[in-house]
């Protein structure tokens, strides 16, 4: 029977068009993944192999002084290293913690109830979508300065509550996962709607929440802010670490470092949660 | 008593018990609807703060004189007239919007596709290396500087380098401040880092969909790979298909901060200038609040738009 299954996962594929399918896969990855090699290795060279003509891909000598140089020029900043640190850390921790919450107590309630106005705001939802931040920031602006929340931990907090994609892919994977009978027992044996949701929704959506995390943590991790931030002291770790790596090829080494120290978080929170990531999104379709 | 009172009466007491049913009924949905505003309203206000009112009030603002200090004047459609008579940069803005948007969005749409098709093949421990190698870039944020010093214009940086030790060329190019290459350059690495969430609810897609629809194609006649992805595999994950294109859409028409990361701001000659570009400069530098509104409105209806004309293609696919 084995070798029969085995044809069948082939069906409708040649060798040839395999061997130039993998050949393409294999340059595009090339593409993507060569880049971020060469910042790691950068990041390992001695000074001497920095400035080496021609460049050199990889590194001979591998050391951490780029490392430790890194560490100084941002302890020997105005504003000292940990505070960006902080700052980062603590808009990171709150502003996930703060969206996990709130939309999926939204998207409960829009995926497993009918109340006057929910197909609306659901629709108001996926148009939305298309409105990242990027495009949004100029009229936040003004919202914030009549709201007084420029310049504070707030402005860069608060509308991380209300990310539009979270919201979407937990009212999605909501709908797929939680199935009514199940709520409906809950409420026969007397639980509250607030028992429904934490006791029973939420424990079977965790790959969806999993994902909301990473992907506010993600966005939080990597935003720069400088619009709505001004005071040194409150900028965040990514502007800083921009800033020295917008110092181009005069710090090359630190650059190279900065860069190291920034894509390693969300690369491997990625790695470990992947799976969960992979099946939320199996939930994420639009209809038409 | 005769018959018919008692019968009325009791009729009145059935009407009564009736009414007060009823009255603990929408009492009760009252309650309900309650409840479900109480959980669907702390995010929902947030959500209409921070993303519709943003979008609401440039459309209103779009057409007065503002600058944050002093009230708004209303001024008609002058904004827009100024915007596509007077202002050559806009005219340029949109014109280099359209083209990253039109090369960059399509070309990254179709190559998470194909990327997320091709490894669905692939065992399924591969197939996690593949994804994490094809992720990271958009993972990465502000690392895509590191491009800064891969197009650095002296030779060491690493392409010059390289170039001009296979002896293809005399003297460094600078790579991103001359008007000739820096749009090129602009796309390679958009479309580096491009391939986000779309590609993540794609490889999903593909993993949902039932094998047993592949062999049924087999025998009703599909012969090779690409017939099967068109009849068989595309059709069944169009929904992953119309989200991956909203996404597409909304990084497409973003374009800015990676473009002033790379080239500065603004631009040489505004060669890679693009409408959010525009927007930060009128609105976040220069403070004229209602012209940069009127900015912001025609890039969201430009958005709008094209995903109005993308999801009616996306309904053709399979046919």
């Amino acid at each position: 029977m084995k070798p029969k299954k085995a044809k069948k996962k082939q069906l409708n594929r040649s060798k040839l068009g395999n061997a130039g399918v993998y050949f393409i896969l294999t340059l595009l990855g090339a593409f993507m993944i060569l880049p971020l090699i060469y910042t790691i290795s950068s990041s390992l060279k001695p000074l001497d192999e920095l400035w080496v003509f021609p460049p050199r891909f990889f590194v001979r000598n591998p050391t951490l002084r780029n490392f430790k140089d890194l560490f100084r020029v941002l302890s020997g900043s105005v504003v000292p290293f940990s505070r960006y640190l902080f700052n980062t850390v603590l808009i990171s921790v709150i502003g996930t913690f703060g969206h996990v919450m709130l939309a999926s107590m939204c998207a409960f309630a829009l995926a497993k109830h009918k109340f006057p106005g929910s197909q609306i705001i659901f629709k108001i939802i996926v148009i939305t979508l298309l409105f990242n931040a990027a495009v949004t920031a100029i009229p936040n602006f003004m919202v914030m300065t009549w709201m007084n929340m420029l310049d504070t931990y707030w402005a860069l907090i608060i509308p991380a509550f209300g990310s539009t994609l979270g919201l979407y892919l937990m009212k999605q994977f909501m709908e797929q996962m939680v199935h009514d009978t199940v709520l409906e027992a809950a409420r026969i044996d007397g639980a509250s709607e607030w028992k429904n949701f934490w006791h029973i929704a939420m424990p079977m959506v965790k790959p969806a929440w999993l994902t909301l995390i990473i992907f506010s943590f993600r966005d939080l991790w990597n935003m720069g802010g400088t619009v709505f931030i001004h005071s040194e002291e409150l900028k965040t770790f990514n502007y800083a670490m921009g800033q020295i790596l917008a110092g181009g090829i005069g710090r090359a080494g630190v650059g190279g470092a900065a860069a190291v120290v920034m894509m390693i978080v969300p690369v491997s929170v990625f790695i470990f949660t992947q799976s969960n990531i992979v099946e939320t999104m199996g939930a994420s379709g639009m209809k038409e | 008593m005769n018959a018919n009172e008692v019968s009325a009466r009791a009729g009145n007491a059935e009407q009564i018990k009736l009414t007060k049913h009823r009255k603990k009924l929408t009492k009760d949905k009252l309650k309900y609807y309650a409840t479900c505003y109480a959980f669907s309203m702390p995010y929902f206000i947030i959500f209409c703060i921070f993303t519709v009112c943003p979008v609401v009030i440039s459309i209103f603002f779009s057409f007065t004189d503002f600058n944050m200090m002093e009230v708004p004047s209303f001024i008609g459609l002058d904004n827009y007239i100024r915007l596509f008579l007077e202002d050559d940069v806009f005219v340029l803005a949109i014109k280099n919007t359209f083209i990253l948007a039109a090369v960059t969005g399509p070309i990254s749409y179709l190559m998470a596709l194909l990327i997320a098709w091709v490894i669905n093949d692939l065992k399924p421990w591969l197939r996690a290396v593949v994804t994490v190698v094809f992720y990271a870039p958009s993972l990465s944020g502000n690392v895509l500087l590191i491009w800064t010093v891969l197009f650095s214009s002296d030779q060491n940086g690493w392409v010059n380098g390289w170039l001009m030790e296979m002896g293809i060329l005399d003297e460094p190019i600078r790579w991103l401040t001359d008007k000739k290459y820096m749009l090129p350059i602009v796309i390679v690495v958009i479309l580096w880092s491009s391939l986000g969430t779309g590609f993540l609810a794609f490889i999903a897609g593909l993993q949902g969909i039932d094998k047993t629809y592949y062999e049924a194609g087999a025998i009703d006649g599909v012969k090779n790979r690409w017939q099967e992805l068109w009849f068989i595999t595309l059709p069944s994950m169009r929904p992953q298909l119309m989200f991956g294109a909203v996404m597409s859409i909304s990084s497409a028409f973003g374009i800015g901060s990676i473009v002033s990361g790379l080239v500065g701001f603004p631009s040489t000659d505004y060669a890679t200038h693009t409408i959010v570009n525009h927007l930060e400069d009128y609105g976040g530098i220069r403070y004229e609040m209602g012209y940069a509104s009127a900015i912001a409105a025609i890039l969201f209806a430009a958005m709008l738009f094209t995903n109005y004309v993308v999801q009616k293609l996306l309904n053709k696919v399979g046919e």
